[in-house]
C-alpha cells in the first residue's frame, strides 16, 4: 500500500503502542536530484517491516539495518548516501543527488 | 523521538492543527511547538518561517543544527455530487494521498454502495461545510450542475480561500453563475479563483478522463506556488 508522510507517523504510533521497538528515519537535507524531499518518513520495526521511503528504494536497505542497531542500543545516528561515497556501488544514489538521515528510536 | 511527542504530532494532524517537532541534532532533545507557543520559543522567527511554508527543514541557531518537523493540516477535497465523476475520483484521490468527502443531498446518489471507501455525507452543502471548517488546505469540486446544491458551496469555499476551487459546466452555465455570484456580492476577482471549466484541458471525455484532469488541476494548484499557509492557534 501507498503511505503518506502522516500515515507513516501514526503507523509508528500503532507498532509502538503494539509493544514494538521501532525507529523512525527522516531525509533531514538534500543536495541536488534527490528523489523524496526533506521530512520524508521511514519506519522501521525491531523484526524488519517497514512503511515509507527515504529515497526511491536506493538506499532503503542500509538504513534498515541502521535502524535495527538503533532499536537495539537506542542510539540516534546520522546517515550519509551520495554517489560520491564509498558505498555508492553498494546503495549510492544513482540519481546523482546526496541526502542526509536522521534516524532515531522511539521511545 | 519520545512517544508522547510522537502521539502530540499524530494528534495534532487527525484534528488539522499546525504545530512543529523540534529536534536538537546535537543530543537529540526534542519539544513539540504550537503556534501560540512561537513567541516564547528560541527558534520563534525559524519555526514561524517552517510553518508558513509548511514544510519540514534543516535550521541552525547560535552554532547547532536543529530538525524542524512540521505539521500543517493534510490536503483534504471536498467534493460536492455524488455522481459518476465522483466515483472515478474518488480511489484516485486516495491514491494521491489527500483526504476526501462527498457531499450530496440527493439520498438516491449519496450510497456508501456507490462510494465504498470514501466518505459521503447525504445533506446539503450549506449544512455540512459551516462545522467542518474548510480552510486553505482544502479544495472544492462542484460536480451537480445544479445551482441549489452548487452555489451555496463555492459561496461558502471562496469565503474560506480554498487553494483549488472547481465546478463543472459549459461556458455558458458558469457565465449564469457567475452573475448569481456577483449578485451575491462577490468580487470579479474572486470568481476567477474559479477553475471553470473544470479541470486541465486535456480533451477529457468519459468520467475517469475528466477525473483525471481535474486530479491533474488540483495538483496545479497545490504544487505550482506554495501554499498561503495562515498559522492559526
Amino acid at each position: 500500500m501507498l503511505a503518506s508522510d502522516e500515515d507513516i507517523l501514526g503507523q509508528a504510533e500503532t507498532w509502538v503502542k503494539a509493544g514494538k521497538g521501532v525507529a523512525l528515519a527522516t531525509v533531514i537535507e538534500t543536495w541536488g536530484s534527490a528523489p523524496r524531499p526533506v521530512g520524508s518518513h521511514l519506519a522501521i520495526t525491531e523484526d524488519g517491516h517497514f512503511l515509507g521511503s527515504v529515497s526511491g528504494g536506493c538506499v532503503e536497505g542500509d538504513v534498515v539495518t541502521e535502524a535495527l542497531d538503533c532499536i537495539s542500543d537506542g542510539k540516534s545516528r546520522m546517515l550519509e548516501f551520495g554517489v560520491a561515497d564509498e558505498t555508492a556501488w553498494r546503495s549510492g544514489l544513482s540519481c546523482g543527488g546526496r541526502i542526509r538521515v536522521y534516524v532515531e528510536k522511539v521511545a | 523521538m519520545r512517544r508522547d511527542l510522537l502521539t502530540q504530532l499524530n494528534d495534532a494532524r487527525r484534528e488539522r492543527r499546525a504545530a512543529v517537532l523540534v529536534t536538537a541534532l546535537e543530543g537529540g532533545e526534542q519539544r513539540f511547538v504550537t503556534p501560540e507557543l512561537l513567541a516564547s520559543d528560541p527558534l520563534g522567527e525559524e519555526l514561524d518561517a517552517a510553518l508558513r511554508a509548511g514544510k519540514s527543514r534543516l535550521v541552525e541557531h547560535d552554532g547547532k543544527s536543529y530538525f524542524l518537523t512540521v505539521q500543517v493540516p493534510p490536503v483534504r477535497l471536498v467534493v460536492i455530487g455524488a455522481v459518476h465523476i465522483s466515483q472515478a475520483l474518488a480511489p484516485m484521490v486516495k491514491l494521491a494521498g489527500f483526504d476526501m468527502v462527498i457531499v450530496d443531498p440527493r439520498t438516491a446518489f449519496a450510497t456508501p454502495e456507490r462510494f465504498p471507501d470514501v466518505e459521503v455525507i447525504a445533506d446539503w452543502p450549506e449544512t455540512v461545510l459551516p462545522p467542518m471548517k474548510i480552510d486553505r488546505y482544502t479544495g472544492i469540486c462542484c460536480f451537480t450542475h445544479d445551482p441549489k446544491i452548487d452555489d451555496p458551496a463555492l459561496e461558502e469555499a471562496l469565503r474560506a480561500q480554498c487553494f483549488y476551487i472547481g465546478a463543472l459546466g459549459s461556458r455558458k452555465t458558469h457565465g449564469k453563475r457567475v452573475e448569481r455570484l456577483l449578485a451575491k456580492g462577490f468580487s470579479k476577482s474572486d470568481i476567477a479563483r474559479i477553475s471553470a471549466p473544470i479541470g486541465l484541458d486535456i480533451g477529457a471525455v468519459t468520467p475517469s478522463e475528466i477525473a483525471v484532469s481535474v486530479l491533474g488541476e488540483i495538483i496545479l494548484a497545490l504544487r505550482k506556488k506554495p501554499l498561503r499557509t495562515e498559522v492559526r492557534p
